[in-house]
């Protein structure tokens, strides 16, 4: 007769994830009885105070709500903006809006794949402990890290809220010379980014293969960033406007925060799912990277997130270097903007997944009610899901410090940014 | 402090950035942590919130009642506590949610009574104890954290800016963009520490230091009125990152009430 055992875990702080996290798990005979990825973060009511604002204030100020994601706020908010206002800001901001947001996937991207990911593999607590043991991966990290803050402070002046953009464009073209002095840097950095996509290869994953959804952009030519249709990996094909009415957002039992779902299931945005759907817009070199590395992609097991993050480095370096060739100062970095009252949406790919956001302005271009999703609040009910599978088939019995090191790495596969997920209104935190 | 300090780093409510100064740093970061010991930084992968520290770095605003129990306990365990960026020295940009309009949204927000455990303001962290340094911006300079570490380290109080982002632009070089091109910018009451970036891309200073020490800020809203702001663009200039800093909240409240007209 087997011993009845109950195990309870609280995880009170996660270590290594952005924002403030926590996990309680109940296991009693080998079956979890609760899971619950806690959020506590309390909610900074962004969408509220952004009412009354005009569009010219909103990219300063949504960019506050995540400090490693920032570029992606603004550029949702951008498109949001110049698709409610018929504005086009032609094919010179396009470009280096491309080349803008390349900056932000190579330095969040190496963030966390050094800081926050690759000490799990390494038997190591943090970055400076596996520096010891892997010196010359952790000093090509910080080399890329640099690289992509210095790409978005080429437009924007800073690395966390850049100052450069706006609806419109950006408020100054860089020079010439600063581009070419990237350019040089980016040349290098193509070199250091294929070292490190075969380095993150070859950690020791764990065997896995889960069923989920995949949602990203998808584009008729490139690996998505900026500008795309919202697809899924079960045949979902949408504009950014109908996103409203396919996914939503409900109360799970006793949940303290809100679970988004599409067709009524969970769902994976972030690198894994934009992979999935986008290996064939990969560049031939970094397609071939890829090959090489023989990790087989699409992919059901989460922590191959992890290559998809290098491959996504690498592809954000050759697009940097790729599109600011040849680079001439443009007659003007943005154009005129003529607003007027509507709604419109903006559906761009952060790092950590489908940021989507949604305003609706009067004549005067004051917004007078904002929605914003963020990549982690959609992964919410994919990482509780993950977490049930994971623990389950890592084995229950197994002792506790091993369940809860096993759980945070499983997390840490879907690079939280637990900062965003709680900017939002209506999250309500239980303290048990 | 003599040897190797010991340093924590605590989180509450923010977007994560001002912590980016450390986590930014490359190499520094390894150097870093070679002359301090670091005790707590959930980020980093050191996690003991209740570790005692010789020097306390505190990001993000306080808004629910667990956070003031946290910011007394972190303040008990610290011998000298630094509040690092904008929502720690004055509530952030959140703070916008703090009054009369922030009790409204609140409670239209929750449509189901129950318990909001969510405080109706998001306050500094010297509303609820004593802070001995505050490094202002949004988000803090990197170089000015690393430069209070080393004095700390030395046993001397840092320097910290408080003159105005003008001072910058002079020393830059840069057109002034509100005499030149009449843009309503906050620079002539903004602490300087940015280097001047807005006015060096061309667009108005927005304010992300704060106001700088004896900023006029009702004489500044004059200013902006002669460029043609009302009442509510004059407001929403002083209400932004720093909106419950005292001279902006007083200049912005007066705005509301055309008292500086």
């Amino acid at each position: 007769m087997t011993d009845r055992r109950g195990v309870r875990i609280e995880v009170p702080v996660l270590a290594r994830v952005e924002g403030e996290g926590a996990l309680d798990l109940s296991v009693e005979d080998e079956r979890i009885t609760e899971l619950r990825l806690r959020i506590f973060e309390p909610p900074r009511l962004f969408e509220k105070f952004l009412e009354g604002r005009l569009y010219e204030e909103v990219p300063d100020m949504v960019a506050r709500i995540c400090g490693i994601c920032p570029v992606a706020y603004q550029m949702s908010a951008v498109q949001a903006f110049e698709g409610l206002f018929g504005c086009d800001p032609g094919p010179w901001v396009g470009a280096m809006r491309r080349v803008f947001y390349c900056g932000e996937w190579i330095q969040s991207h190496a963030l966390h794949l050094h800081l926050l990911a690759a000490p799990d593999f390494f038997g190591c607590r943090t970055v400076v402990e596996l520096a010891r043991r892997e010196a010359d991966a952790v000093r090509r990290g910080f080399v890329l890290q640099r690289l992509g803050n210095d790409l978005i402070a080429l437009f924007g002046g800073r690395s966390v809220h850049p100052v450069g953009a706006r609806v419109g464009g950006f408020h100054r073209a860089p020079t010439a010379q600063r581009v070419a002095a990237l350019r040089r840097r980016l040349e290098e950095g193509i070199g250091l980014a294929e070292e490190l996509l075969a380095w993150t290869a070859s950690w020791p994953f764990p065997e896995a293969s889960q069923d989920f959804v995949s949602v990203a952009l998808r584009h008729p030519e490139e690996y998505p960033m900026y500008s795309g249709r919202i697809a899924s990996d079960r045949g979902l094909n949408i504009s950014p406007g109908e996103f409203e009415r396919r996914f939503s957002e409900h109360q799970v039992g006793h949940s303290t925060a809100l679970h988004a779902s599409l067709e009524g299931r969970p769902y994976l945005v972030g690198p894994l799912a934009r992979l999935n759907l986008n290996r064939d817009r990969l560049p031939e070199p970094v397609e071939a990277a890829l090959a090489a590395t023989g990790v087989a992609f699409p992919s059901r097991n989460p922590f191959h997130s992890a290559v998809a993050r290098a491959v996504e480095i690498l592809l954000a370096v050759r697009e940097a270097y790729r599109l600011l060739e040849g680079y001439t100062l443009p007659d003007r970095p943005a154009v005129a903007v003529s607003p007027r009252a509507g709604a419109g949406c903006g559906a761009t790919e952060a790092p950590r997944g489908l940021l989507w956001h949604r305003y609706d302005t009067d004549a005067q271009g004051r917004v007078r009610q904002a929605r914003i999703v963020p990549p982690t609040s959609q992964n919410q009910a994919r990482i509780e899901e993950d977490l049930r599978w994971s623990l389950e088939r890592f084995g229950l019995q197994a002792p506790e410090a091993a369940l809860r090191a096993h759980a945070e790495t499983v997390i840490r596969n879907y690079d939280p940014c637990i900062s965003c997920a709680t900017h939002f209104l209506r999250l309500r935190v239980h303290r048990g | 402090m003599q040897g190797r300090p010991t340093v924590a780093v605590h989180k509450f409510s923010s977007c994560d950035g001002c912590q980016l100064a450390f986590l930014g740093l490359g190499e520094d970061l390894l150097a870093l942590w070679e002359l301090v010991e670091v005790v707590h930084f959930a980020e980093a992968g050191v996690v003991a919130p209740e570790a005692r520290a010789d020097i306390a770095f505190v990001e993000g605003s306080i808004s629910t009642a667990e956070d003031v129990e946290r910011i007394r306990a972190v303040r008990l365990a610290s011998r000298f506590l630094v509040a690092i960026g904008a929502c720690a020295t004055d509530g952030g940009l959140q703070a916008l949610r703090n009054g009369a309009e922030g009790r409204a949204w609140i409670e239209s927000l929750y449509p189901q009574p129950g318990p909001v455990e969510n405080l109706d303001t998001a306050t500094p962290i010297s509303t609820h104890v004593r802070v001995d340094l505050e490094l202002h911006g949004c988000p803090v300079d990197a170089r000015q954290v690393l430069a209070a570490v080393a004095a700390l380290r030395q046993g001397v109080g840092p320097v910290v800016e408080e003159r105005k982002v003008c001072l910058e632009c002079k020393r830059r070089g840069l057109a002034c963009v509100l005499v030149t091109r009449d843009a309503p910018c906050m620079g002539p009451v903004t602490r300087a520490g940015c280097g001047a970036l807005c006015p060096g891309l061309g667009r108005e200073c927005y304010g992300c230091y704060g106001p700088a020490e004896n900023a006029d800020a009702h004489a500044h809203a004059r200013v902006l009125r002669t460029l043609g702001l009302g009442d509510e663009a004059v407001r929403r200039r002083f209400r932004l990152i720093y909106s419950e800093a005292p001279a902006f909240r007083d200049a912005g409240d007066a705005a509301r009430e055309g008292a500086d007209r």
